[in-house]
Formats: C-alpha cells, sequence, structure tokens
C-alpha cells in the first residue's frame, strides 16, 4: 500500500478508535481504573494523559517486536509474555526519565504510571493491532487514538460523577452501580457515532 | 486466615466478598464476551481454570519468589496458563478462538486473578489458595451467566443459541441494545444495586 493511502487509513482508523470503538465504551477495556480513578477530575486528567502517551509508544514498540523480531522466529504464540514485558519495562524506563528530568510532569502522571502496566485497554490495543493486521503507521494512529478515547470517556466520567456528589443516590447504587449505569449512557451516546464513519 | 475453612472460603468466594459486586474487579475484559451465553461459558471456564491454577503456583513458589519482583513472577505464571488455553483454543475450537478474539489474552490483565494472587495465594498454602481461587472465579462466573442470559433472551431470543418459547415469536420485540455494549453496563449496574441492596439489608 502507497503512504498516502496508509495515512488516508490511519486518519479513519484514529477517528473511529476515539468515537465508534472507544476502548471502555464499546469494548469493556480498561474499565477497573476508569470506575476506580475517576472521582476526582484531576486525578482522571493525570491517568487519562500517562494513557494516551504509553499506549501510543507501547503499540509502536509492540509492533516492531512483533513483526520484526517474533514473526521471523516463528514465535508469535509468545506475544501475551512479550507484550507485557515491553510495556511494564516501558513504564519504568519512562518513569525514571520523566523523574530525573521533568519534576512537574512526575508530578502529573507519577503515581498513575505503574498503574498502566496492569492496564488491560494497553495490552487490549496491542493485541487488537496484531489481530487487525495493521501496518505500522495505521498501528501508531490507532495506539493515540485509543488513548485520546479513553481520556474523552475518563474526563466526561470524572467530571458526571463531581456533580454527583451532591445528590442523593439510593445506598445500594452508590459507587459502582451509579457509574455503571451513567458508563452505560455515556456508551450510549457513543454508539450514535457510528453513522459518522 | 489459620485454621483452614472450606465453608468460609466458598461463601467468601460467592457472596460476601464476590469479586463483581463487592470488589468490583476483573469487569473488564469478560463483560465484552456476555452477549452471547455460550462465550461467556468458555471465558469463564478459561478464566476459572487460569485463576486457580495461578493461585496455586504462586502460592507454591511464594518461599522461593523474592519480595520485590513477584509482581513479574506473578505476571509471567498468569501469561503462561492464559497462553495454553490460548493454544488449546486455537487448536480445537477455532470459531471460539475467532469470536473471543483479543479477549482471552487480555484474562493476564484482568486484575481478579492478579487480585487473588496478591491477597490470598502469596501468604496462603497451595491447598487453600487453589479453592479461593476456585470459589472467587466460580462468584464471578454465576454473576457473568446472569448477565449473559439476561441480554442473549432479551436481546437475541435465544439461550446458548437455542431459541426460547416467547422470546423467539414475533411477538417479542427485540431489545437490539441489550446485545451492543451499552446494555451491558446497564445489566451489570442493576445486577450490583441489587446483590448491594441484599447485603446491605442483612447487615441492618
Amino acid at each position: 500500500m502507497d503512504i498516502q493511502n496508509q495515512f488516508w487509513q490511519a486518519l479513519i482508523v484514529c477517528i473511529s478508535a476515539i468515537f465508534t470503538q472507544n476502548m471502555v465504551l464499546s469494548y469493556f477495556l480498561g474499565l477497573c481504573p476508569f470506575l476506580g480513578v475517576s472521582r476526582e477530575v484531576k486525578s482522571s486528567f493525570g491517568l487519562g494523559i500517562a494513557v494516551i502517551f504509553v499506549m501510543t509508544f507501547t503499540v509502536a514498540i509492540n509492533w516492531l517486536v512483533y513483526h520484526k523480531i517474533l514473526i521471523p522466529l516463528g514465535l508469535h504464540f509468545f506475544r501475551f509474555i512479550i507484550f507485557i514485558i515491553v510495556i511494564a519495562a516501558f513504564v519504568q524506563i519512562i518513569e525514571m526519565l520523566i523523574e530525573r528530568f521533568s519534576p512537574t510532569l512526575y508530578q502529573i502522571l507519577g503515581v498513575f504510571l505503574p498503574l498502566i502496566t496492569v492496564n488491560c485497554a494497553i495490552l487490549g490495543a496491542c493485541l487488537f493491532m496484531v489481530i487487525r493486521d495493521y501496518s505500522f503507521i495505521v498501528s501508531v494512529a490507532y495506539g493515540f487514538g485509543s488513548g485520546l478515547g479513553w481520556f474523552i470517556a475518563i474526563m466526561a466520567m470524572a467530571g458526571i460523577r463531581q456533580r454527583l456528589d451532591a445528590k442523593k443516590i439510593p445506598q445500594g447504587l452508590q459507587g459502582p452501580g451509579i457509574s455503571l449505569i451513567i458508563a452505560g449512557i455515556m456508551a450510549l451516546a457513543f454508539v450514535g457515532f457510528t453513522g459518522v464513519l | 486466615m489459620n485454621g483452614y475453612n472450606h465453608k468460609k472460603i466458598l461463601i467468601d468466594g460467592l457472596w460476601t466478598n464476590n469479586p463483581i459486586f463487592c470488589q468490583v474487579l476483573g469487569i473488564c475484559s469478560t463483560l465484552a464476551v456476555t452477549n452471547l451465553v455460550l462465550n461467556t461459558l468458555v471465558m469463564c471456564a478459561a478464566l476459572i481454570f487460569t485463576v486457580s491454577l495461578s493461585a496455586f503456583s504462586v502460592a507454591a513458589l511464594r518461599h522461593f519468589t523474592p519480595k520485590n519482583i513477584r509482581m513479574m513472577v506473578e505476571t509471567l505464571i498468569i501469561a503462561l496458563y492464559v497462553i495454553i488455553i490460548d493454544i488449546l483454543l486455537k487448536a480445537y475450537w477455532p470459531e471460539m478462538s475467532q469470536n473471543l478474539g483479543p479477549y482471552v489474552g487480555l484474562v493476564i490483565t484482568n486484575c481478579i486473578v492478579m487480585g487473588r494472587c496478591e491477597a490470598c495465594a502469596i501468604s496462603n498454602s497451595p491447598k487453600i489458595a487453589l479453592l479461593d481461587g476456585f470459589y472467587n472465579a466460580l462468584g464471578y462466573t454465576f454473576i457473568l451467566f446472569l448477565i449473559s442470559s439476561i441480554r442473549e433472551i432479551l436481546g437475541m431470543g435465544t439461550f446458548a443459541g437455542i431459541p426460547m418459547p416467547f422470546f423467539s415469536t414475533p411477538y417479542w420485540d427485540k431489545w437490539i441494545i441489550m446485545v451492543m455494549p451499552p446494555g451491558a453496563f446497564f445489566v451489570l449496574a442493576m445486577i450490583v444495586w441489587l446483590m448491594r441492596s441484599i447485603q446491605l439489608k442483612k447487615i441492618k
């Protein structure tokens, strides 16, 4: 495929990853931190940015590892372990680098980086990239789009939940219950985007 | 947990400390396959296998694992079992493997697996860890089975692929929303609400 075609495909994949194929709202990936951390806008922002960042880069690195190392060696069934190790190693390195070079950024992202290693959205994006056979450029766009989609979803969720604090909610529904209902309504809204693409 | 108490572990896993409506863990990867009962059952079987065996292995190796790299060791043990399942499914049931897509692999990052390893297996004997993992996974399966039954019957009019007497007739307007993502959120929210209310009432 020529470069121009790939760029168009990358753009479309990126936009659809943000809206119609949103990681949380249509694939249910990264739900645990989505429900757990979305209590405050500030921490949601930090986590969201960290997810965008890590997802874009790990999808790129994992694409290279999978297509340049694992496939030639015939070790593709090993991908789960390799992907996890790549993600964990990348997160660790980034954490050290950020701590060394940018203390302000470290304050925003610091706590959230280790959490991300076990975020299923990251591994999910890597596995989707393999299953759908994306080329390198498209994969990077996909990683970025998925991260951005996750960021938008958690920010919206945090905003709504902050408003909700002052409202009266039945006792059994408090916490995860009401968050899931909100997520359901948000998912409905995002299903509406299907017609766009 | 000093003495080992079979019944207590069972009740804890299935009810008082149910992974879904009490801990709200691990809903990520498995919620996605609840649109069909059959997919859910296969996925849950995979999960039961992974949770109990990896808890068992972690517990068996607990004296040899250095404290500061235990997370990595746990992840590798979990990944090992998930790879076994993935290869088995691909070899003997390719259609199901296709249906489940990336979600089989995502069991690795399912928080419930790691959660049980961290919370129980790392400080208990293999026997207790195995039981604890098994019952927790069973508690998980029971809720997901409930969700998938509701979703498939209301949304498609079938149960595990078999048409239901009333719901597959033209009298029943299929709730397409139930097989789409929002349906999963709503059904899960309702179940969490119901179960928590029952528990709260008991405490009072």
